[in-house]
Parts: structure tokens; C-alpha cells; sequence
């Protein structure tokens, strides 16, 4: 994915969406949806009970996935249906204790099962990380780690070690959420990375408009829109794919 | 087992057997290796271990001292029953020991800003107590319903200039206001220095929390020679997070002690709703570390349930989880009923209000008391007085 967007010299935008929310069914169609409108790739998160890295949107969509009865189980059959829908590459983000609960082995084997081509564990150093990166690794997945603007350089240095797929470089010193203006301060953390690593640098974290976008144009491998991307689906739920399509095709027109 | 295998412990990874580790989010990583090297230099350091005295002797009030409950003993029927007199502490709570050490730490660091969690609010007036004496900006995240139930350890933090943050997600409990707590700290984590309540959280907080909480260990093994020319035969304790627990524990880890830990039964295990992570959990990650925890099968964290909002919390600290394994430790749980008849039982035959939290640890010794020879010596750690539960008690006398 990355290789061809660097070839085009572009920056690949990634879509962030809560494994039922704002329903389960709707899960396969919307991934089709942000993919058909220019999603490079798609980050299905698998709600958990306790994020604490995200804000109040990822917090609520998590919390209404939840009540409505979503599992681990769910999210890779919903991965399944999106991956017979579309070939858009396709990342798990979830916390840990999901993972250890179904069994590191059986998810990382069922998350490639699905389709599924990596995923994001918010709460899991590089330090904790051996037993998934093994079992990830057999199973043909790949396992992103973050760099975050507080990082030492030991820290970004362990996460390129670790990682494999892309590295994810956290914009903001803080949880999810959109946020009005994009950091400068990114722009050289994403230089330090690349010292340390040739995989994709992709940024995350309070993405949210088209000018972060271009911003981060020609500097960074690719960008990840989340809270805002469903901030705009909790504006008319009832119309989720719609509300995919108009958002990300304002975020970035087609070329 | 060797006192250094446990006491030593954590290895360098922050693991407890198996248990403990640091499960954060990479924005806190470098903060809280700044805090594992700070701790190690200040445990090394004579100054600050001066200072950590010093204060705890002329603020905090210790030592606290040991007493023979004669009456409460009568009543239950067998050994003797002392008690550790925690709730004798400045604050009313073991807290304040933690809450000083930390806050010593972070001056250290140069850190200006503190947050915390609470549950019963006693974690949370400590902190915004020394706080208070240093100058330093103090936010205490509580779960609404906690702040409903405990009122008055509100209208305390705001007269000792705390800001109070009402915390409405989830169980509107401790773990969220845990939750909450940690989101702060992600987004503050340069000025601001996070003050776990209890020996929870990513490495090198339940170490930590240990060596300033085992103060309370360390006095009552020494009282108990000079007062009775012997060890007790059993270390009673309640356990949520399980700091007050550790702290009475880890000086007898190398003694023909019993250690027994103390979970909230609620209603009942079989009902569902109560907080004993050690008896009906099993091992996952919540809030940075690997230990027992109360999950549903797909590993979603589940509501608790107890009638003292210290306990009510889903996880346990790792080293407790290391001790239930090594049979170091037995864990052992109490119904909210069980803990209403302590207290008033504690109340009327001692002249001593003891916290709801603490009457668990009472009620659980009472029983076991009645099974021991007369000779035994039961030692209850009485981590915190009860004004703060009037409320909840007259409640559930109404019921």
C-alpha cells in the first residue's frame, strides 16, 4: 500500500471506525464506503470498556458498541464481510485485555483469517510486547507501534525495532479527538523517526481537517482520521454512509 | 521463601511472578521512566527518607499506635484481636502516607501539578491535604456516584483547595475515575505528576506504593514485640487496590505470619455484584499492569459492586496477585452485611468508628478469631475511620 502511495508521492489517508457504531451491520458498508471515497486503508477498532487513550468521541462510540452487545467475535466477522466487499487494507485497533481474553494465538490467527492486515494496541509498549509480536508475526499480521511527542529516543528507537507495517506517530501530547489546529511540532518527529526506520510514518491524533492534511503532504507516509470521522457519522446516524462519503471526500477531494 | 525474593521484588521489568508490567500508552513512557529512576534515587537518598520521617512524624501523626480490642475479642470468642490504628492518621486514613511520599517525589521531579483518583475519597483528601501544605495544584477525579455517597470527603478536598472533577462515564466509580485520571495525565504528563491512591498501576507504582505504605507493617511488627514479647499469629487486612494490605504485609513477609487479605463480597460472590478481583477474576490488564481482574469472557471490564467505595474496584494490585499465587498470602471475602455488623459491633464495643472499608478486614478477623486458641493474636489493620460512611450507614438501616 505504502510503497505504491510513496511511488505517487502521496500521502495515504486512513479511516478510523468503531466496530458497530453506529450499528453492527453497517460496519461492512461503511468500510466499503470510506474506501470508495478515498481511504487508503481502514482501522476498525474493537471497543473496549476502559480506553484510556481516547477522548470523548471514541470514548461514546466504544460505550454505545458495547451496550449494544458488539464482541471480538463480531468485529472479525465484520471484518470478514468487509473484506469480501473491498480490497482496502485493514487494521484491528484495540486494547490489550480483548486480545489476552480471546487468546493471543487464536485472535491473531482469526484477525488473518478475516482479512485482517494489522493491528494497534494503544496500551502495549514495545517493552511488553514479545509474546504478540511472536504470535502476531506466525500468524502473517502486522503490529504497528506508536512514537509520541514525549517519546526519548530510546523509546522511538524500540517502537521502529518492534513495529512492523508502519510506525504510528502520535500528533498531540494527549487521548484522541479532533482537534482545530495540527502541532508543527510533528513535522521533526517525523524527521527523528525516519532516522530510525524505513517503514511508513503514518500520524494520528486530532486529525480532523483538510489543511492537517496538507500539511503533513510529501512529510508523512499517511494520516489517520478518527473522532472527527465519527463526529460527522453521529451528526445523522441514520444516514452513517452517506455521512462516510461527504466527509472524507471534504476532508480530501478525489484527484 | 526468602524475604529478598519478595521484598526485593519487583525484577526490572516491574513483574511480580508473572504479574505487574507497565501497559501504558507510549506518551507516558517517558514520564514514568522518570519516575522509576526519581524513586530509586530518593529511596537511596538519606535526605528524603529524613524528610518522608520527619513529616510523617510531625504532620501525619506517627507513629499511630497498637491496641488490644478486649471487648471486640470477648465478643468473638478466641484470640486476642489488636488493631492498627491507621485512622489515627492526620486525614483519618492510611493514605496520607503514600500521599506524602509522592508528593515529596514530585518536588523532586519539579513536577507543579498533581492529579489523583478516588473512590471513598480519603486517597483524595490525603493528597490534596499535602498538597495544600507544599502549595502545589491539586485535581481529584471521583465518579459521581461516589461523590454522591461520599459527600463530605468532597466538600474537604474543595475547603483544602483541590479542584474536584466529577468523572460520569462507565461505572461513575473509582475505575473510571482512574480512566480519567490517566487521560489527564496523558495530556499534562510534562507538569503534572499522577498520584495512584493504591499499589495498582504500571511500574514503579505498586513498588512504590508499597515501601511508603509499609510504614504501617514496619511500626506495628515492632509494637507488637514490645507490647506483647511476640509476633501476631495472623495480619488481617482488606484489600480493593490493596495498599493498606501490602503495606501491613511486606515487613512479615520472612515471618511464621499468616497474611490474610480481605475482598469485598458485596451481595454475595454469586451475586455478581461485588469487587473481589482475587476469588472471582482472572488475570488481564486494566490501568498499566497485569493482574486479577474482574472480566467478562471477551475481556471487558465488569461493573463492580461494594457497599464501601474503597473496594469498589475491579482490579487488585500485582503484587497481591503474586502473593494469592505463592500461597504467601490468603485472600478472603466479606458481604456488605458482614461489614455493617463490624462496624457497629467495632463502634459500640470500642468506642471506635472504623471506615466500612476497614470493618471488612474486622469482620473477617471476628470470624477467624472464634477458630483460633486464646493464646493466638490477630492483627487487624484499621486503615481508616468511619465518619466519612454515616451517610451509607444510616442508609442501610433504613433499608
Amino acid at each position: 500500500m505504502f510503497a505504491r502511495l510513496r511511488a505517487e508521492r502521496r500521502l495515504a489517508l486512513i479511516a478510523y471506525l468503531t466496530v458497530g457504531y453506529p450499528k453492527l451491520a453497517l460496519t461492512p458498508a461503511l468500510v466499503e464506503a470510506a474506501a470508495g471515497a478515498g481511504a487508503e486503508a481502514i482501522e476498525l477498532g474493537i471497543p473496549f470498556s476502559d480506553p484510556l487513550a481516547d477522548g470523548r468521541t471514541i470514548q461514546a462510540t466504544s460505550q454505545l458498541a458495547l451496550k449494544a452487545g458488539v464482541t471480538v467475535a463480531h468485529a472479525l466477522e465484520a471484518a470478514k464481510a468487509a473484506r469480501a466487499r473491498t480490497e482496502v487494507p485493514l487494521l484491528f485497533m484495540t486494547y490489550l485485555n480483548p486480545i489476552l481474553a480471546f487468546g493471543l494465538d487464536r485472535f491473531c490467527r482469526a484477525a488473518h483469517e478475516a482479512g485482517v492486515d494489522g493491528l494497534i494496541v494503544p496500551d502495549l509498549p514495545p517493552t511488553e510486547s514479545a509474546d504478540l509480536r511472536k504470535t502476531a508475526d506466525n500468524a502473517g499480521v502486522d503490529l504497528v507501534f506508536f512514537v509520541a511527542p514525549t517519546s526519548s529516543e530510546a523509546g522511538i528507537e524500540a517502537a521502529c525495532r518492534a513495529a512492523t507495517g508502519f510506525i504510528y506517530c502520535i500528533a498531540v501530547t494527549g487521548v484522541t479527538g479532533a482537534r482545530a489546529q495540527l502541532d508543527p511540532a510533528v513535522l521533526p518527529l517525523i524527521q527523528l523517526v525516519r532516522r530510525h526506520t524505513a517503514l511508513p510514518v503514518v500520524v494520528g491524533f486530532g486529525i480532523s481537517r483538510p489543511e492537517h492534511l496538507a500539511a503533513l503532504e510529501g512529510k508523512a507516509d499517511g494520516a489517520i482520521v478518527a473522532s472527527a470521522l465519527l463526529d460527522a457519522i453521529a451528526q445523522g446516524p441514520d444516514d452513517a454512509t452517506a455521512r462516510v462519503r461527504e466527509f472524507l471526500t471534504g476532508l480530501r477531494p478525489p484527484p | 521463601m526468602s524475604r529478598g525474593a519478595l521484598v526485593k521484588g519487583p525484577d526490572a521489568r516491574g513483574r511480580f511472578g508473572g504479574y505487574g508490567g507497565r501497559f501504558i500508552p507510549e506518551t507516558l513512557m517517558a514520564a514514568v521512566e522518570e519516575l522509576e529512576v526519581a524513586f530509586d534515587a530518593a529511596q537511596r537518598d538519606d535526605g528524603f527518607r529524613r524528610d518522608f520521617e520527619s513529616l510523617s512524624r510531625t504532620f501525619s501523626g506517627r507513629p499511630t499506635p497498637i491496641y488490644r480490642a478486649d471487648r471486640l475479642s470477648q465478643r468473638a470468642g478466641g484470640a486476642t484481636l489488636w488493631l492498627k490504628r491507621e485512622d489515627l492518621c492526620h486525614t483519618g486514613a492510611h493514605k496520607i502516607n503514600n500521599a506524602l511520599g509522592q508528593v515529596l517525589l514530585a518536588r523532586r521531579m519539579g513536577k507543579r501539578r498533581i492529579i489523583a483518583e478516588t473512590g471513598a475519597g480519603q486517597h483524595g483528601v490525603a493528597v490534596a491535604t499535602v498538597c495544600a501544605k507544599f502549595g502545589l495544584d491539586s485535581e481529584v477525579y471521583m465518579g459521581v456516584d461516589d461523590m454522591a455517597r461520599q459527600a463530605i470527603n468532597v466538600d474537604k478536598m474543595r475547603l483544602l483547595g483541590a479542584t474536584v472533577t466529577p468523572v460520569d462515564s462507565g461505572s461513575k466509580t473509582l475505575k473510571d475515575a482512574t480512566n480519567e485520571a490517566i487521560r489527564d495525565w496523558v495530556t499534562n504528563v510534562r507538569t503534572t505528576h499522577y498520584i495512584i491512591g493504591s499499589a495498582v498501576g504500571p511500574h514503579p507504582y505498586p513498588v512504590m506504593v508499597r515501601e511508603f505504605q509499609s510504614v504501617i507493617g514496619r511500626e506495628a511488627r515492632d509494637q507488637m514485640l514490645a507490647e506483647t514479647g511476640r509476633l501476631p499469629t495472623v495480619v488481617v487486612a482488606c484489600v480493593g487496590g490493596g495498599s493498606n494490605a501490602i503495606g501491613i504485609f511486606a515487613p512479615f513477609y520472612d515471618d511464621p505470619v499468616r497474611l490474610i487479605g480481605v475482598e469485598a463480597a458485596g451481595r454475595g460472590l454469586r451475586s455478581g455484584a461485588h469487587a473481589a478481583s482475587i476469588l472471582a477474576g482472572r488475570p488481564g490488564v486494566l490501568h498499566g499492569s497485569f493482574s486479577y481482574l474482574l472480566q467478562d469472557g471477551d475481556g471487558q471490564v465488569l461493573a463492580t459492586h461494594s457497599i464501601s467505595a474503597g473496594l469498589d474496584y475491579p482490579g487488585v494490585g500485582p503484587e497481591h496477585a503474586f502473593l494469592h499465587d505463592a500461597r504467601r498470602a490468603e485472600y478472603v471475602s466479606v458481604t456488605d452485611q458482614q461489614a455493617l455488623s463490624a462496624f457497629h459491633e467495632t463502634s459500640r464495643l470500642e468506642g471506635i468508628i472504623p471506615a466500612l472499608e476497614s470493618s471488612h478486614a474486622i469482620a473477617y478477623a471476628m470470624t477467624l478469631a472464634a477458630e483460633l486458641a486464646t493464646d493466638d493474636i490477630v492483627l487487624i489493620n484499621l486503615s481508616g475511620r468511619g465518619d466519612k460512611d454515616l451517610d451509607i450507614v444510616r442508609g442501610a438501616a433504613g433499608v
